[in-house]
């Protein structure tokens, strides 16, 4: 089986980790055309090579970032979020009563 | 040809027919680039010099032919997708395969075995009868059927109401076939190179050379080659061709595994599909049970082979077949699958204007093969996309207008 580095488990099997696809920079949904949602909804580097990555601990809900090569399967790097995103991005209506 | 076999059988010596001409060295230009020696750029080719006349064209492989995906899959054919646009274009792949050992004097060992998609659910149940529904609708043959029908055409099935995930029904399309993969590459292959088509083996392309909006040549290992139209056909590479030309796909790639069997007594007529269970088997005419799943977790470049997998697998079939849990298997493998997000492909035009696609194959392409390469070669010829392949444009997912057949085509065949 598969070791999978989580920051917050330490090594796991493999079958207890989803891949959440490509880190890609969060677009500013107000200002987006639709061929610009299009390349971020749909549209992937798909890299053979070294990728940065979400992925998720399943068991333990824990979501955090890893670095691996696509080319030999191997993992080099994994670590939380935070490291990479300093602030929240809010979620729902910005303010009290903006609907 | 019956006369051709009677010499060739009283002959004293056999001279083994040379199958592919000796290589060449690349020339400078060709009208058309194909790119990928897999089924589908070898169909393309052998279309375009058969049906549109065009024999200045060059297939470049940077391994060898038929050693991607098309070497490597299991070899299902058949026609019940969930879309109508699925449907149509995967009826005429399945007439066109019919037709195919005549076509290329090249035995493909085309064999119609049906195919039965089990399902174990009501919801699957529920997909199984809007497939059969959708298919009737465009002429192809499907139906739902119950529990006794499916112990009828394949006795040996686990049918126990005891089962862990007991049988309810499941689609049946006695269309489906198996073939042999490999013989359907290298019939394209020999017919193409028979009327001028070059195929060039070990020539990476490593470079895609553009003028504004248009393709001029491509760089490759042995040198720049100039084209007027290029085609990339490269299955689990698509992004990083993609990439070279400078756009990005919705795609990702994902290694798809498959083992056989020890060959064993002929004991299983139809394909067995189980879209719950995520597994599928069929038995050769050697007799081998050719088995596989879905992809795996997570996307790679990689054609490695996993104990999971097969640990996986086997779990899942035992359920459907106690009884094997005493064969061996003899070997292993894997492509890597060029997934798209709606589980339906690529095929048509690109952001360059000369320069063509034909990707997002997944695990679902060979299949497509003869009419993917044949309405490819229209396109190319003509330099319009061909209604039938319309729906299936790189521009629908600007649109948000998805082609919706994971119900169809989630497990890998
Ligand atoms: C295990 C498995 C089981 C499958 N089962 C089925 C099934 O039962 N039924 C079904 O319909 N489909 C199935 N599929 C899917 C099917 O195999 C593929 O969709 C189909 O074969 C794709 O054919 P292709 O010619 O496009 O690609 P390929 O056969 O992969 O050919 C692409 C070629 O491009 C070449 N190439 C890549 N990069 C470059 C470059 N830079 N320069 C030059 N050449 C390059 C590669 O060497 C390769 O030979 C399965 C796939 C797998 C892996």
């Amino acid at each position: 089986m598969k070791l999978i580095p989580c920051p917050l488990n330490g090594l796991r099997n493999a079958e207890e980790f989803v891949c959440g696809g490509e880190v890609q920079p969060e677009p500013d949904a107000s200002q987006l055309s639709a061929a610009d949602w299009a390349q971020h909804v749909f549209h992937r580097d798909n890299r053979a090579g070294l990728v940065r990555e979400w992925w998720l601990h399943v068991p333990s809900g824990y979501w955090f970032i890893a670095e691996r090569d696509t080319l030999s399967d191997r993992f080099l790097r994994s670590y939380p979020a935070s490291e990479l995103f300093a602030k929240r991005t809010p979620v729902g209506p910005a303010e009290p009563g903006d609907r | 040809m019956p006369i051709g076999l009677l010499k060739y059988g009283l002959a004293r010596r056999y001279p083994a027919r040379r199958q592919f001409p000796p290589e060449r060295p690349l020339k400078p230009v060709y009208d058309i680039v194909i790119i990928g020696a897999g089924g589908h750029g070898l169909a393309a080719a052998y279309y375009l010099a058969k049906q549109w006349g065009l024999r200045n064209v060059c297939v470049l492989d940077k391994g060898w032919i038929a050693g991607g995906n098309t070497g490597r899959n299991t070899a299902i054919v058949r026609a019940n997708y969930l879309t109508p646009e699925g449907v149509r274009f995967y009826a005429e792949s399945v007439a066109l395969f019919r037709e195919l050992s005549q076509e290329l004097d090249f035995n493909i060992l085309y064999s119609e075995r049906g195919h039965l998609t089990l399902a174990h659910t009501d919801a699957a149940l529920r997909t199984a009868r809007w497939r059969a529904e959708v298919n009737k609708h465009l002429g192809v043959s499907s139906e739902l059927i119950g529990v006794d029908e499916i112990r009828r055409l394949c006795p040996v099935l686990n049918l126990s109401e005891e089962a862990r995930y007991p049988v309810l029904g499941a689609l049946y399309h006695p269309p489906g076939a198996i073939a042999r993969h490999d013989a359907i590459a290298w019939g394209y292959a020999r017919a193409a190179a028979d009327m001028g088509v070059e195929l060039h083996q070990h020539t990476e392309v490593t470079g895609i050379r553009r003028q504004g909006d248009r393709v001029v040549g491509v760089e490759t290992n042995r040198g720049v080659i100039s084209c007027a139209r290029a085609l990339q056909a490269v299955a689990g590479s698509s992004s990083r061709l993609a990439a070279l030309a400078g756009f990005r796909l919705p795609i990702v790639t994902v290694p798809l595994q498959a083992c056989v069997s020890q060959p064993l007594q002929p004991f299983l007529d139809p394909i067995v599909v189980s879209a719950s269970l995520h597994c599928y088997v069929s038995q050769t005419p050697r007799g081998e049970l050719v088995m596989g799943g879905a992809v795996d977790g997570y996307p790679l470049y990689q054609q490695r082979s996993t104990l999971d997998f097969k640990e996986t697998l086997m779990s899942d079939l035992l359920e459907l077949f106690p009884f094997l849990s005493e064969v061996k298997v003899l070997r292993q493998w894997a492509g890597i699958a060029d997934m798209t997000p709606d589980f339906s492909p690529v095929m048509g035009e690109t952001p360059l204007a000369n320069y063509y696609i034909d990707a997002g194959w997944g695990t679902w392409g060979f299949k497509a093969t003869p009419v993917c390469g044949k309405r490819m070669a229209e396109t190319l010829a003509t330099g319009a996309v061909p209604d039938l392949l319309r729906p299936f444009a790189l521009q629908r997912f600007d649109s948000f207008r998805q082609l919706g057949e994971r119900g169809a085509a989630a497990v890998g065949h």
